[in-house]
């Protein structure tokens, strides 16, 4: 039986995992300003996070928030965890301070890293490098979050090799952001730390909307 | 000399988002990539974006870094010797 | 108990031709695609050669049949492609069979929107271009375009993109979600891409030269690339006729780099492996493999130890055919999937161009002469940013 483990919720500067708050900070505060103080709730020293760009950032310390006090790293052969996010937006936020500095003829100097993060694939990328997750990955453009999509790719993912996943949503446009991500296992571990909710499509639209 | 390892220490800083890092812990003689500040490959393209933004420097070759980019002494003596203004 | 996957149709349109009969000729003709940029407006024009299509929009948009202004480089490229793959399969969208379109894109509609930049965020003008910015865009246009269409997805995975496009589609119809889809890739060139690859100094002055000692980067490209795929039952039902078998497939992540394969290339290793796996093949019985080999110093080196810790001493025959088309990124994996079913119909190798010193680390050798030899499988991979790392098999009808 596949069942989700954990799962955690980042959106109008709360944190919350499985669904109760640990982490609120003024909603005055801008997403960085934000996440910048949810990174600090985490109380770990990852020296790379401060290179990512916000889309990447929130879609780590959602992973992290999720990951934080499971076993589930541990539970898991790491080749056999997949990862499988989707947003809407893609990387435009990104993409647009990579434009406006190819466009600007004055002061021409576009940068690397920024450039790196023009691919909404980047976080998959960045939340296996944290952990050495090297299972199967795969990102989703949709116009808002596609539970029946994640879910049923989620299931096809857990019939083979992948025995565990980190999947979910992580997006930012102009006037909002939102992260949603939640692990799914196999098997189910015991521990008291985690929660067993099947995996399926109401299930995860339910969490989504807490 | 002293006052460029200084300045680099800063824009290095900022134009590699070092963020947990402090000027002071900078060793103008340690290596700068590998062990110490855990730069990678990025950080070196970024830092030939900062010579060429800030000392009007260009690079052609990303082979070059490694030997310029060695330690922050090094990245000076660079610039002394190639910097424009 | 699961269904087998058939290739049924493919389409294709990139720097080395239109269609797929014309980048047949041009493959078989040792004719690269590769040379001055023509139609990109770019401050890099005369610094870089690039994979262009060798159509203007006007010309694209005559072939499409549809002026609309909703449409760009990326749909042209997109829905010409799918279109040839759905004619030459012979399927038909109206017969009751769910039809799906998967597809990937990283630059979606980035050309047109970087061309009126200026206006629309200082004027608010133009404001329509960004309504086909999207990566779903395009998707839709096929989708549109082929009419009759059950479902529609887009995956962006960086270059390995239009591979994963083609897994979900298997699993989709081996899942019975789906009876049949049309599967692939597109990204057209655009500013955006070029001083971004350039930023990170990965781009050849002069025709790139995969797995050569001396090799400096890569050349893009750009194009659109699609299959037609059916399960068995459906492909019966109507007496439908294959052009080849997908037998295996994987994906795994490097989890080492942001942009770059780890040194040993842990996750391409990873990917290989479970398709060899997913197929039944041992390694020996790979006849060819179309190498992800985009010309990066990082890349061939990496794919090639991967290659060493499958095959040992014994690596296949192999080579890269981005130096025909150039890197076409989220089309580059359905594009060589189109050059794999090219190579079994017509059991032609085509070859690795501008090689001719081998990596020093690890001495392989790709083809360099186009051959013609019995081959029966095809390992094809496309590695990308973010770790992202995909293997495909094909098998000769």
């Amino acid at each position: 039986m596949n069942s989700i483990t954990s799962y955690a919720r980042i959106k109008n500067n709360s944190v919350f995992v499985n669904g109760t708050l640990v982490f609120s900070a003024d909603t005055n505060l801008n997403i960085t300003e934000f996440l910048s103080e949810a990174y600090k709730k985490l109380s770990i020293s990852y020296p790379k996070y401060h290179k990512m760009d916000t889309l990447c950032k929130l879609g780590f310390l959602c992973a992290e928030f999720a990951i934080q006090n499971t076993p589930f790293l541990e539970a898991n052969n790491l080749d056999s965890i997949g990862i499988v996010l989707s947003n809407s937006s893609s990387s435009l936020q990104t993409d647009i301070l990579h434009q406006n500095s190819i466009s600007n003829k004055e002061a021409y100097f576009p940068s690397p890293a920024i450039f790196v993060y023009t691919l909404p694939n980047i976080i998959i990328g960045e939340i296996a490098i944290k952990h050495k997750i090297t299972g199967e990955n795969a990102f989703f453009v949709s116009e808002k979050f596609d539970s029946e999509l994640i879910t049923n790719y989620c299931e096809m993912l857990l019939q083979n090799n992948t025995t565990a996943l980190v999947s979910g949503w992580v997006e930012i446009n102009e006037t909002n952001y939102d992260a949603f991500i939640f692990l799914t296992e196999r098997k189910e571990n015991i521990n008291k730390n985690t929660i067993f909710k099947p995996l399926n499509k109401q299930i995860v639209t339910e969490l989504y909307n807490t | 000399m002293d006052a460029l390892i200084e300045k680099l220490k800063g824009q290095i800083i900022e134009q590699l988002n070092l963020a947990e890092v402090k000027p002071e812990e900078i060793n103008p003689d340690s290596p700068l990539f590998g062990e110490g500040l855990g730069l990678d490959s990025i950080d070196a393209l970024e830092l030939i974006v900062l010579l060429e933004k800030h000392y009007g420097i260009k690079i052609e070759d990303p082979k070059d870094g490694k030997t310029i980019f060695q330690s922050l002494r090094t990245m000076a003596e660079y610039i002394k010797a190639n910097g424009k203004g | 108990m699961s269904e087998r996957i058939y290739i049924t149709g493919i389409g294709m349109i990139s720097a080395i031709g239109n269609n797929v009969q014309e980048s047949f000729l041009s493959l078989s003709q040792l004719k690269t695609g590769i040379g001055k940029i023509n139609h990109l407006t770019t401050r890099y024009k005369d610094d870089f050669l690039a994979g262009e299509v060798k159509l203007s929009n006007t010309d694209l948009m005559d072939l499409v049949k549809d002026n609309s202004p909703d449409l760009n480089r990326n749909s042209y490229l997109a829905m010409l492609a799918a279109k040839e793959a759905v004619i030459n399969s012979g399927i038909d969208t109206k017969d009751g069979l769910r039809t799906g379109v998967i597809s990937s894109t990283t630059v979606a509609g980035m050309g047109k929107t970087e061309l009126y930049y200026k206006e629309l965020f200082e004027k608010n003008d133009h404001l329509n271009v960004l309504d086909t910015h999207d990566c779903g865009d395009s998707t839709e246009r096929i989708a549109d375009f082929i009419g009759n269409v059950d479902y529609v997805t887009t995956i962006s995975t960086a270059c390995s993109s239009a591979a994963n496009a083609i897994m979900l589609g298997c699993r989709m119809i081996k899942n019975g979600l789906l009876d049949r889809a049309i599967v692939g890739g597109v990204d057209a060139l655009s500013k955006f891409t070029l001083n971004g690859f350039n930023t990170l100094m990965i781009l050849d002055k002069e025709w790139c030269k995969p797995f050569d000692e001396n090799r400096k980067g890569l050349n893009l490209g750009e194009g659109g690339a699609y299959l037609v795929i059916e399960g068995e039952t459906a492909l019966n039902k109507r007496n439908g006729k294959p052009l080849a078998e997908i037998i295996g497939y994987a994906n795994a992540n490097d989890a080492y780099h942001q942009t770059a394969s780890s040194p040993e290339g842990y996750g391409a290793t990873l990917a290989i492996k479970q398709a060899l796996d997913m197929s039944n093949l041992n390694p020996s019985e790979i006849d060819y493999i179309n190498m992800h080999g985009t010309g990066t110093p990082n890349n061939d080196l990496s794919e090639s130890i991967a290659s060493k810790t499958i095959f040992g001493e014994k690596v296949p025959k192999f080579s890269s055919t981005k130096a025909f088309t150039g890197h076409t990124l989220a089309a580059a994996a359905s594009i060589e999937a189109v050059i794999s079913v090219l190579t079994l119909q017509n059991q032609l190798l085509f070859p690795n161009l501008n090689f001719t010193t081998p990596i020093k680390e690890t001495g392989l050798i790709p083809e360099t002469q186009l051959l013609h030899v019995p081959i029966n499988t095809v390992l094809s991979n496309s590695f990308g940013f973010g770790g992202n790392c995909s293997s495909l098999i094909f098998k000769k009808i």
